[in-house]
């Protein structure tokens, strides 16, 4: 077993002997804009120059004081970013009894990620009308794609590139998979901009809560069919016949009918909570507190789940009202909604949680081994300030390990980070980002398609291997050759330093492009390079 | 004999992937340079295995699963019988005939002792092959390659047919991850050559030792590559991928071991086992994704044909799952599992592992199938008798190998 030699690299940092220079150079301010945002467009670099790179830093921890037309702009054509779950699957969610016949049996349907459609077409060039179900599988994914639009033009047209930085990362980190049967893809336009986005700067406790009680979370970790367990002194009259009389029939466990009342407990929300969300796995709890905080959210569900749609709501009738003892705090019994409150309270302020939190946030945006000093000060942070992700956010982009020289180009790229820095170098122009969505599947992270909670990775070793490295070339060329349907891009116009300033480039890259004949040609293999690959 | 490397360079290979050469060149091939090959099938989520090999001989797995139990033998939609204890779900009858051969063999109750339920916690464990040990940097497959140094090793000695390098891959040594055969190239038209040579250069000369090396594998296997037309693949003897990325990654795995391109070990991974609820029994989730499964195992055994007496697929899974189903149909997070091996050398139409038993008190934790060959074993197994490596100690640090610990799956 070797050791890696990048182990050795970031964690330099904490033996002290960085170097601790911020200075206010071009190089820093590039290195500020590829990681508290997506990368440096034409001519960031003199306004952040001309403003101070401080003072830049602090706007962006503020992002309802910087305007945003521009995006607001783009996104002004889409339907349905601004809709409720509830008004999304009236919309577009076509009941099975309403379906045809023949498409009914489609056994492989649920698997994977969402098949992404093609994107809507100009009124004047429809083709001739699709079969029936191509129309109905269109109309049902047409949220997921305008919100998946939504995602990239942010990330490339937003002035709030901190906000959009973090509103990736916490996605991620409360990851929901659009593919989670039929309904998750409804869910996710509200759950990102109602119960991620307002708090990513804002308290982690107020995150949790609305993640916990998101109709995307209870449907993607099954809690919202959680009930109290069988053997407990609870009413289940209700519940018990109907069970009964399916248990009794020959097709056990069909898929065909999405929702059946409830009528024992699920675990999975409740591990995932304590692994995921917030402890971290070595964080210090057992199976048995899995099945108690399992125990405490049996009745947080969803109004119509048959439906697609509907809000929270508390079920006391499936609560198990028993007493819950969670890492070591009683819980009293007959505490109703209560109960799963007070699991969120106590896991919010756990000193765990603090620690995940920050090894987190840290490897995003510095290095992929945190230095522990800087997590150790993180964390304090987060428990001194009872998780306030706006100071806790500043506590890592202010510090000197941030600032240092060994942070520097130390992260590789995600796909969706080397996608959209690379439409902000070149200054593309997105009238279409459905087929970058496209891109980014074949670069293998499609948006919102995460299925595991883990989400995606945000180590290199994820994605740096030779089919990926291949695609991204491949990607560069599609570029740069006006290839990608939607997006145009200038070569002539764009300038090299804004790609990869000449500083960074090794020598063999500079003289590689160097022997480049034409414009185009000397962007693709910028775009391609080794160094455009970090940030 | 020939040198691989000579007749790839001739020409002969293009013939061979092609299909068009006389069979005395593709027996020269063959027997010039026969490879042991490992295929290693990932099914990420933790397959609930009391489903997929159904031990319907025993009472506790009836009492514990009211909705989602399969049937006994005999019924309608019924497990298919095995040895008299167990049976196959009835979705994976494609199974079946490689069973009756005699070339199918299954591990049931293995696994790691470790107490983790994570699924990305068990991942890393089984991949890493130290379970509990989460410092470990590389794969126990990567370190098979670098305990077993070969000869003539090709850019294609390891290859995983996913859009990630998986971690059992990770490590020292060279393993390519290439989603789809067909675009593992540079395609700049006719600039292609010039473009491709130019990033070979950058990358070269790049600090970055990770980017580095992994380019240099890239283009190595992107020449080696083209020799073989992905596109023009037709499976033989009538095999039939399902149409999934899982089906979609063993039709490429088929078609780089007959081109002959130096494979030794492959993977691929199966996704979405995660039943939590509505599992279904002989119908629903469950038995949809294990048809996509049985049918794609079936289909590459079968594409492969005579070329299967020096292949070995072996199937994973991270963890079991729960004996008993939960409120919803489904199975929460459990231990022990079963692993499916078929290929050359399997001693077949067997259940191996001693079988713990499902009543409560047979069960780890009281609630799951206990464990009675740790899956280093298992692997272990396979790679000393069908990869003919001597000493595994190397690949399962930690861990002392011992042959009489073996389930004996293998001849």
């Amino acid at each position: 077993m070797k050791v890696f030699k990048a182990i050795t690299f970031c964690a330099v940092l904490a033996a002290g002997t960085a170097s601790l220079t911020a200075g206010q150079d071009d190089e820093a301010i590039l290195h500020v804009l590829g990681r508290i945002g997506f990368g440096a467009r034409p001519g960031d670099v003199d306004r952040v120059r001309a403003m101070g790179l401080e003072k830049y830093i602090a706007s962006q921890l503020s992002p309802s004081s910087i305007p945003d037309e521009a995006v607001e702009q783009k996104l002004s054509a889409f339907q349905t970013l601004d809709l409720s779950s509830s008004e999304i699957a009236s919309r577009f969610y076509t009941p099975p009894q309403q379906r045809n016949a023949q498409q009914a049996r489609q056994p492989n349907r649920a698997q994977g990620a969402p098949q992404m459609a093609p994107p809507p077409t100009e009124p004047g060039q429809m083709p001739a009308p699709a079969p029936a179900e191509m129309r109905q599988r269109q109309q049902a994914n047409l949220p997921l794609i305008e919100l998946s639009q939504q995602k990239l033009l942010r990330a490339v047209y937003s002035e709030r590139q901190l906000e959009e930085v973090l509103v990736d990362f916490w996605f991620n980190h409360f990851n929901v998979f659009a593919g989670k049967g039929q309904f998750a893809r409804f869910y996710l336009t509200e759950y990102e901009r109602e119960a991620i986005r307002p708090h990513v700067l804002g308290n982690f406790r107020e995150m949790l809560g609305a993640t916990a009680e998101s109709p995307a979370m209870l449907w993607y970790l099954d809690n919202w069919m959680s009930a109290a367990p069988e053997m407990n002194p609870v009413d289940y009259s209700r519940f018990r016949p109907g069970a009964r009389r399916r248990t009794g029939n020959n097709q056990p466990g069909s898929m065909q009918q999405p929702a059946r009342p409830a009528r024992g407990l699920n675990e999975n929300y409740g591990r995932e909570l304590l692994e995921l969300h917030t402890l971290g796995v070595d964080g210090g709890y057992t199976q048995k507190d899995v099945i108690e905080v399992a125990r405490a959210f049996t009745g947080w569900t969803i109004e119509a789940p048959r439906r697609g749609g509907g809000d929270f709501t508390f079920n006391d009738r499936i609560h198990d009202k028993g007493e819950k003892i969670v890492l070591g705090h009683r819980i009293p019994a007959n505490g109703g909604r209560r109960d799963g409150e007070l699991v969120l309270d106590i896991v919010a302020r756990h000193p765990s949680t603090a620690k995940h939190i920050a090894r987190k946030l840290v490897t995003r945006f510095v290095c992929d081994t945190p230095p522990p000093a800087l997590v150790d000060r993180v964390a304090k942070v987060f428990l001194d300030s009872d998780g306030d992700l706006k100071k806790v956010t500043r506590a890592i982009v202010t510090s000197p390990e941030f600032m240092s020289a060994e942070a520097r180009r130390a992260k590789v790229k995600t796909p969706f980070e080397f996608v959209v820095s690379a439409m902000r170098a070149t200054g593309a122009d997105v009238r279409n980002a459905a087929p970058l969505v496209q891109q980014l599947r074949t670069l293998g992270m499609p948006l919102y398609g995460a299925q595991p909670p883990t989400g995606y990775s945000d180590r290199a070793v994820t994605w740096v291997n030779s089919g990926a490295l291949i695609n991204r070339m491949n990607f560069a060329v599609a570029l740069v050759a006006n290839r990608l349907p939607g997006t145009r891009v200038a070569p002539a116009t764009v300038d090299p330093d804004t790609v990869v300033s000449q500083d960074t480039l090794s020598p063999g890259t500079r003289a590689t492009v160097a022997k480049a004949t034409d414009k185009p040609k000397q962007l693709v293999l910028l775009l391609g390079s080794p160094e455009f690959q970090k940030r | 004999m020939i040198d691989r490397r000579i007749f790839l360079k001739n020409g002969g290979m293009a013939l061979v992937s092609l299909g068009f050469a006389p069979t005395f060149l593709a027996r020269t091939a063959w027997a010039a340079d026969r490879q042991k090959v490992l295929i290693a099938l990932f099914q990420r989520g933790a397959v609930d295995g009391l489903n997929m090999v159904v031990p319907y001989g025993d009472a506790g797995y009836y009492a514990a699963r009211p909705s989602i139990a399969i049937a006994r033998p005999g019924r309608p939609e019924s497990a298919i019988d095995l040895d008299g204890f167990f049976g196959l779900h009835p979705r994976m009858a494609a199974l079946k005939p490689f069973w009756d051969r005699g070339d199918l063999a299954i591990v049931h109750a293995t696994g790691s002792h470790d107490i983790t339920r994570s699924h990305f916690d068990a991942q890393d464990y089984m991949e890493s092959g130290t379970p509990g040990v989460k410092s470990t940097s590389d794969g126990w497959l990567n370190r098979y390659l670098h305990a077993k140094e070969h000869q003539k090793a090709t850019p294609f000695r390891a290859v995983a047919l996913a859009p990630q390098l998986p971690r059992t891959l990770q490590g020292d040594a060279p393993a390519l991850a290439i989603a789809r055969l067909d675009q593992f190239g540079i395609r700049a038209g006719e600039a292609t050559e010039n473009v491709q040579a130019s990033f070979e250069a950058e990358y070269a000369a790049a600090a970055d030792k990770v980017l580095n090396r992994t380019s240099k594998d890239a283009f190595d296997a992107v020449r080696a590559l083209k020799n073989v037309d992905p596109r023009r693949y037709t499976p033989a003897n009538g095999a039939e991928y399902p149409r999934s990325p899982y089906g979609e990654s063993l039709r490429q795995i088929a078609q780089l071991i007959k081109a002959n391109v130096g494979l030794e070990i492959a993977f691929a991974e199966s996704g979405n086992w995660d039943h939590h609820a509505n599992e279904g029994a002989a119908t629903g989730l469950i038995a949809n994704r294990l048809d996509d499964f049985a049918r794609g195992l079936a289909a590459l055994a079968t594409d492969l044909g005579e070329a299967m007496r020096d292949v070995v697929i072996l199937t994973m899974s991270e963890f079991g799952r729960t004996v008993a189903e939960n409120g919803n149909r489904g199975t929460d997070h459990g231990h022990g599992n079963a692993m499916i091996a078929l290929g050359a050398g399997v001693k077949g139409r067997k259940v191996y592992g001693k079988w713990p038993g499902l009543a409560v008190e047979q069960r780890w934790h009281g609630r799951d199938l206990a464990i009675t060959t740790d899956f280093r074993d298992v692997f272990a197994e396979v790679v000393m008798r069908h990869l003919e490596l001597r000493d595994a100690s190397q690949v399962f640090p930690g861990y002392t190998i011992d042959p009489r610990r073996f389930a004996g799956f293998m001849s």
